[in-house]
């Protein structure tokens, strides 16, 4: 069972809440914690795992052999990003560009195309808390595009599928997100109670609608801002499965790297219940 | 010669357009005889590379130079491989195609040596 914690806006508490679910479920259960945020993935920071396993991630980039090229331009007629491009007896390659998908060395009538790996990132993994298997993707600085070390990290098992699997999105809903959710069997949206949380929450709300996917709602923060998310979520019948509300200790245990779960042990039961609930979810 | 020009429509009476990979059309002129055509951008409507996409464009056309008001890195790389001149003109004020081709021909446009900016993309390495 693959759970993905999103939220749209930055901040709202998913780590917080991907980090105690999976420390809960990893009480009974194997888990997998997969860190999707690769530009800046944080969850190690609760889990404490050991990467001792690393690969190298990026897209393969064509490289084209001058001396076989007639340059006859189907490789640049075919590329959807316009990454390669074919001017009287040049051809170019515009790596930044290039998405990998190998159209272009399928196309070549001569293979004067041949791929090498363009590394945007590097793979990690290793054990954390409570033996959860812990795995993320780090992006290189400067990377412009995500979601192929999203991906390459999504197929990146190095166990069989353990009962439970639980995805940290990256903020938004573009792109890296959407690579996240897909494939995921149930979306956990963590919000807070205001015109921004509520803003960016009906922009994964709808991308979770549009993919199928039950869908449930964490309200961090609670007891600020308004009821908009309230109303929202019972207008769109999304259920509300938690309510963390505002409180100083809470905020100070997070922000010194101590886990929900072990700051505040009365929100064990509502984990509890709450993944109780996403595995009913999940099997009906 | 040929020359291409960024615009805005589809006669030499269009607005000059300062962009060029996300220009709406390009009005090509030939220096020599003053005929010209406009054509469609199609790099318009590019999800990316629409500066290589306009490039490779205005390369097919038998452009030798371009103006425009401004060349981002792959753009430069791809007209410089296809041996095409740059040339930039003020995107500030308003100018039909036809003044920005007679600063041309009075030889007041400068000439690009350099991407007028970064990538669209992010940096690669």
């Amino acid at each position: 069972m693959r759970i993905v914690v999103a939220s749209g806006k930055g901040g709202t508490g998913k780590t917080t809440v991907a980090t105690s679910l999976a420390l809960i479920a990893a009480e009974q259960e194997s888990v997998r914690f997969m860190d999707c945020d690769v530009e800046a993935p944080n969850a190690g920071l609760f889990l404490n795992p050991v990467l001792d396993t690393r690969k190298d991630v990026g897209v393969l980039i064509p490289k084209v052999d001058e001396a076989i090229c007639t340059y006859c331009g189907k490789c640049a007629e075919v590329c959807q990003f316009h990454a390669i491009a074919v001017i009287g007896k040049k051809t170019l390659v515009f790596p930044e560009l290039c998405h990998g998908c190998g159209s272009c060395t399928l196309v070549c009538p001569e293979n004067a195309i041949s791929e090498h790996l363009d590394v945007m990132g590097v793979l990690e993994s290793g054990r954390g808390a409570q033996g959860i298997d812990f795995s993320q993707g780090v992006m290189n600085v400067g990377e412009p595009m995500a979601v192929p070390i999203i991906r390459e990290l999504k197929k990146w098992e190095v166990a069989n599928l353990p009962f439970i699997e639980i995805r940290d999105a990256p903020p938004g809903a573009s792109c890296p997100v959407v690579e996240t959710i897909r494939g995921a069997d149930f979306a956990l949206l963590v919000t807070e109670p205001t015109p921004f949380g509520l803003h960016d929450l009906k922009q994964v709300a709808e991308i979770t609608h549009e993919l199928g996917l039950p869908t449930g709602v964490v309200v961090n923060r609670d007891g600020i801002g308004d009821n908009a998310v309230q109303a929202y979520c019972d207008e769109n019948d999304i259920p509300i499965l938690m309510r963390i509300p505002m409180e100083r200790r809470i905020a100070e245990a997070i922000a010194s790297g101590t886990p929900l779960l072990e700051a505040a042990p009365e929100y064990r039961p509502y984990f509890q219940s709450m993944l109780e609930i996403i595995v009913a979810a999940v099997g009906a | 010669m040929k020359l291409a020009i960024s615009i805005s429509g589809n006669t030499l009476d269009s607005p000059f357009n300062a962009r060029f990979g996300r220009a709406a059309a390009f009005c090509i002129v030939d220096t020599e005889t003053g005929a010209w055509e406009a054509f469609d951008n199609p790099a318009l409507s590019a999800s990316g590379g629409a500066g290589v996409q306009a490039s490779q464009f205005v390369a097919k056309h038998g452009a030798q130079a371009v103006v425009s008001g401004a060349f981002g890195p792959n753009a430069f790389d791809t007209l410089a491989a296809a041996e095409i001149e740059m040339y930039l003109a003020p995107g500030n004020e308003a100018h039909t195609a036809a003044e920005i081709y007679e600063m041309f021909k009075a030889g007041q446009l400068t000439k690009a040596e350099a991407a007028t900016h970064e990538g669209h993309h992010g940096v690669h390495h």
